[in-house]
């Protein structure tokens, strides 16, 4: 993955495939603590104790197209060298909640990317699920909820191109330190 | 244009966009429309599937064609992603691999619109005569 947005992308889809109707990603900048977290909340179908242990093993997957699955491997090592961790929660039948923390000044730590188009893109394929993106740095506070979006949109679909421009430009605006 | 920095500025767009949409409203039925599948597990992500997505979606829009681009899983094909699958109205779909940014805006040009079969297209499973 090439940056930090390309991950969060990622792991919002495996809320998606759990069945999610409501998913919450919360990116925090702290710069007194020099962390990066990201929080993924979502109340899918949830994972037993036995898939939990698994779940970070890069060769353990739900899938029966493949036999690997990385997404979330891959994102643990990204944050583990830039002295940062990742935690999972999870119950079956409540949801699951993965955090993840990146030194923030680190060298090592991915730029975050395109964030606003993951959050767009993401919200337009599904747009059954409610989903609430937050993002907060010691200047900014954002927050960005579909149901908010459709009640503005009074019916017109998120998957309609031009809202997915408008609302790209939305987020950048918001989440873009001036 | 002034940008949009608020729900309340995406508001006043609105009916801007609801005539847009009604040009274009020729079948509210998605079984009418046509379907783009790009896929987005790690595999396509991490191949640049995001790009790819970004550029279908603005290449049917600047052509008024009326389709909707989402998102699917991985089906096993991670060599050859990005994958592409195409449902046209009353045809079966066809899964294009290796769709590179540039390949994304010939599949809109010429599959879509001309109905060309590109590279890359990935076979469907083999049937044999006795399972018929």
């Amino acid at each position: 993955m090439k940056d930090l947005s390309l991950h969060i992308m990622d792991i919002l889809q495996n809320s998606t495939r759990a069945g999610a109707s409501e998913i919450t990603l919360d990116i925090v900048e702290n710069k007194t603590n020099d962390t990066l977290r990201i929080t993924f909340i979502d109340n899918g179908s949830g994972m037993s104790e036995e898939t939990l242990q698994h779940v970070l093993d890069p060769f353990f997957t739900t899938r029966t197209t493949r036999k690997v699955g990385l997404g979330l491997s891959l994102l643990k090592q990204n944050a583990e060298m830039t002295g940062g961790n990742l935690n999972i929660k999870s119950q079956l039948g409540v949801g699951t909640e993965v955090v993840v923390v990146f030194g923030l000044s680190h060298i090592d730590r991915p730029p975050m990317g395109d964030l606003a188009g993951t959050v767009v893109l993401t919200a337009s394929a599904n747009p059954n699920i409610r989903f609430i993106f937050h993002y907060q740095t010691d200047v900014i506070d954002y927050t960005f909820d579909t149901k908010e979006v459709n009640e503005a949109l009074d019916g017109i679909s998120l998957q309609e191109p031009e809202v997915i421009s408008y609302l790209r430009e939305m987020i950048a605006e918001n989440i873009t330190q001036k | 244009m002034e940008k949009i920095k608020s729900l309340a500025d995406l508001k006043k767009k609105r009916e801007d966009l609801q005539s847009g949409i009604k040009l274009r409203e020729q079948g509210d039925n998605i079984e009418e429309m046509i379907q783009v599948k790009v896929a987005m597990a790690t595999c396509g992500i991490a191949s640049g599937a995001k790009q790819v997505m970004d550029i279908l979606i603005n290449e049917l829009n600047k052509r008024n064609i009326p389709a909707v681009v989402t998102q699917t899983g991985c089906m096993g094909y991670c060599y050859a992603e990005p994958t592409v699958e195409v449902k046209k109205p009353g045809q079966e779909p066809i899964v294009f691999g290796y769709v590179t940014p540039e390949k994304a805006e010939e599949l809109v040009t010429k599959y879509i619109i001309n109905n060309e079969i590109l590279e890359g297209v990935i076979p469907v499973n083999y049937e044999s005569i006795e399972d018929k």
